[in-house]
């Protein structure tokens, strides 16, 4: 039996974008997240951009511990405010790219309102969010994601809220770019980060991933695996549907795609056309002065 | 539309408009923040002078999100600020801590009002003075200056990005309602007269950089996003590669670095100012827009053959601990005036000692301490028995 030598076994094809002295990891065997930060290291290595060029911001979670494992400028912040973060990250230096990776919890719970105003602005953004149903890092408690009926610690009798869907929620919002995969459909998940990467305003990019540890173990599917199917199978492909209709119901269907992608000016393109006075007074159409002169007098 | 970063001139002008105007002098270039009483101003200028220098102002949701994106800025290498009154600084407390933990230049001018709450949003209070130094959870060390004009502000304000570059950590103004909306002259130097002090940059390679190894001074050179250095920056307890590290020994090393490099460079930091001093029987301590009261109530008690002297606090935080411990060696009373029902009183307290009387002379707010109070708390402690 002859043995590879052994820095060959311990590359890694993202070694170079890994903080490997880190490795190993927190993540649970068996968790989504490692999928999706494949992913995403894929595409950062696809997009060409120059490594100083990419920063990645976090909030707090399993998923907020991505930014701790990429060797990139990056930023593992308080919870629920990486976006804002990254807002000022990106508003001081433009020509870089700034992508926000963090868990539903964090981004569209404590940080709802910044997910909003972000995606109003069409912030230049790149937001990949990890939907996998539940606070995962304190042990499984209920998240704005968390299906109707579903147990976590805080739910223990069943979840008696309705969920958000964020993929709607975006697109109502204004994000100018919005897709939703499972971790299992990693080429394609691989693709439409790469596509959310290149594309100038607030992309959101919302992948179904499994929490075997906290969440699948509490609703009887155990192993990750079967997880990862039960969202596989019931997955449909529909792509630039409306995104009301891009609905996760898993009696029927958990529909993926990608829902919008519109070329809208980002923040920074409308506040230099405000300040250079490419923009027209509000309204745009004055007022007649004469003719409420007019009724005054009578 | 291009625009001058420096006004150099004579000005008439309010508290928060100098603020504005100092923050763009020492070369602040991103404002993010969210309006409020009596600090709106500071947002309002900003938003006008801003792109007049190549600089960016938004205004955010909320001040959890003005707080979170001036940090982000600052990653990002502009110099960076925000401005707020009592609400918004709550709101401000989390994300100043992470600006402390992480080590983050940053100004964040705090024109206070009367609280507690909503409380009077239009009339002067100095109660956050405590907040400001232990408003946010955990151990550090945190700098506060304390304007009590117009000029002050502008000078103050430079002076609080110089030092948040210098020693890498939010730096407070704990101004007032009244400083900032009182017009006075306000002289802007030329350019080329004012300090202006920029972060230390990483001298080494990137292979050999730990983003927080402190210098010789204690601080730590800092890279910026997009210098390839490919650092980690985290709220969670770190070591000098800035990687979360779960051990009692890493949080040891780590407040003791930013604590450190307050408590070890003092006198780098604290600035008071005398009156009447040298042969005072009483010292009147006083910040802020109370130490323009003090100033007026120790002329008057002079006048009445009252040996009473003055301490202008120009920086509040870190406490100047040993000056006051000297003095209460020397004088028989020390009085703090403050709009607030009793908080810088009690660091006199605790470094007096018992050596001499301290005695507070307190309003909650809405309406400055009137001088004719102090001079009575003057004249009543140097009528009782030592
Ligand atoms: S708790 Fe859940 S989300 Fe967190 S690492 Fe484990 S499996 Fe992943």
């Amino acid at each position: 039996m002859t043995t590879a030598p052994a820095a060959a076994l311990a590359r890694h094809p993202h070694d170079d974008l890994l903080r490997t002295e880190r490795i190993p990891h927190i993540w649970c065997s068996g968790c989504g997240i490692g999928i999706v930060f494949g992913s995403l290291m894929a595409a950062i290595t696809k997009s060409g951009l120059p490594r100083q060029d990419v920063a990645v911001v976090s909030g707090i979670g399993c998923t907020g511990r991505m930014a701790g494992y990429i060797r990139l400028d990056s930023f593992h912040t308080t919870h629920g405010r990486a976006i804002p973060f990254a807002t000022g990250l990106q508003l001081a230096r433009p020509q870089g790219k700034v992508i926000v990776a963090s868990g539903d919890g964090d981004l569209l719970a404590i940080g709802g309102n910044h997910f909003i105003h972000a995606a109003r602005r069409n912030m230049d953004l790149t937001i990949i969010c990890v939907n996998n149903f539940n606070y995962g890092m304190t042990g499984g408690q209920l998240a704005p994601s968390t299906p109707y009926g579903a147990k976590t610690t805080t739910t223990p009798q069943g979840n008696p809220d309705e969920p958000f869907n964020f993929c709607a929620l975006a697109a109502a919002c204004g994000a100018s770019y919005v897709a939703r995969w499972t971790a299992l459909h990693i080429r394609r998940l691989t693709n439409t980060i790469l596509e959310a990467i290149h594309h100038r305003g607030f992309s959101f990019v919302e992948v179904v991933a499994p929490c075997p540890t906290a969440f699948g173990r509490r609703n009887k599917i155990r192993g990750a695996l079967d997880l990862l199917r039960f969202y596989y199978d019931r997955s449909v492909v529909k792509n630039h549907i409306a995104p009301g209709e891009a609905t996760i119901d898993f009696d029927h269907h958990l529909v993926v795609g990608k829902f919008v992608e519109l070329d809208r000016p980002t923040f920074l393109d409308h506040y230099q056309m405000v300040n250079r006075g490419q923009v027209e007074a509000w309204p745009a159409t004055g007022v007649d002065a004469s003719a409420a002169g007019q009724r005054k007098a009578g | 539309m291009a625009g001058k970063a420096v006004l150099t001139g004579t000005h008439f002008m309010n508290g928060d408009e100098a603020c504005c105007e100092g923050a763009l002098a020492a070369g602040c270039r991103f404002f993010g923040g969210y309006p409020i009483t009596p600090a709106t101003e500071v947002a309002e200028r900003m938003s006008k002078r801003l792109p007049q220098v190549g600089g960016v102002f938004i205004q955010m949701e909320d001040e959890i999100a003005s707080m979170a994106a001036i940090l982000g800025a600052s990653w990002g290498g502009r110099k960076s600020m925000t401005s707020t009154s009592g609400p918004g600084f709550s709101l401000m407390m989390e994300n100043i801590g992470l600006g402390l933990c992480t080590e983050t230049p940053c100004v964040i001018c705090n024109v206070q009002r009367a609280g507690p709450s909503t409380g009077l949003p239009t009339l002067v209070g100095q109660g956050d003075m405590m907040q400001a130094r232990w408003g946010s959870h955990g151990p550090y060390e945190i700098i506060a200056l304390c304007p009590a004009s117009p000029q002050e502000m502008f000078d103050f304000t430079i002076r609080a990005f110089n030092l948040s570059e210098q020693f890498r950590l939010p730096v407070l103004i704990m101004a007032d309602e009244v400083v900032g909306h009182m017009n006075e002259r306000v002289v802007i130097p030329p350019a080329d007269q004012i300090e202006v002090i920029d972060r230390a940059k990483p001298s080494v390679s990137p292979a050999e950089y730990l983003p927080y190894r402190p210098g010789p001074d204690g601080v730590a050179p800092m890279a910026n996003f997009g210098d390839g250095y490919f650092m980690h920056v985290t709220g969670l307890t770190h070591d000098q590669r800035g990687y979360p590290t779960m051990t009692p020994a890493a949080q040891v090393e780590m407040t003791e670095r930013i604590v450190g490099k307050i408590r070890n460079n003092l006198d780098r930091i604290l600035d008071y100012e005398t009156l009447l001093l040298d042969d005072a029987q009483v010292a009147v301590v006083a910040y802020g827009i109370s130490a323009r009261s003090a100033r007026g109530a120790v002329l008057a008690a002079r006048e009445a053959g009252l040996k009473a002297g003055l301490v202008k606090l120009n920086v509040a935080w870190p406490f100047p601990e040993q000056f006051i411990r000297e003095l209460s060696h020397q004088v028989k009373c020390m009085i703090m005036p403050e709009i607030n029902l009793g908080q810088m009183v009690l660091e006199l307290e605790r470094l007096a000692q018992g050596r001499c009387a301290v005695r507070l002379v307190a309003h909650p707010g809405g309406t400055i301490i009137s001088p004719r109070r102090i001079v009575e708390a003057i004249g009543q402690a140097l009528k009782e028995r030592p």
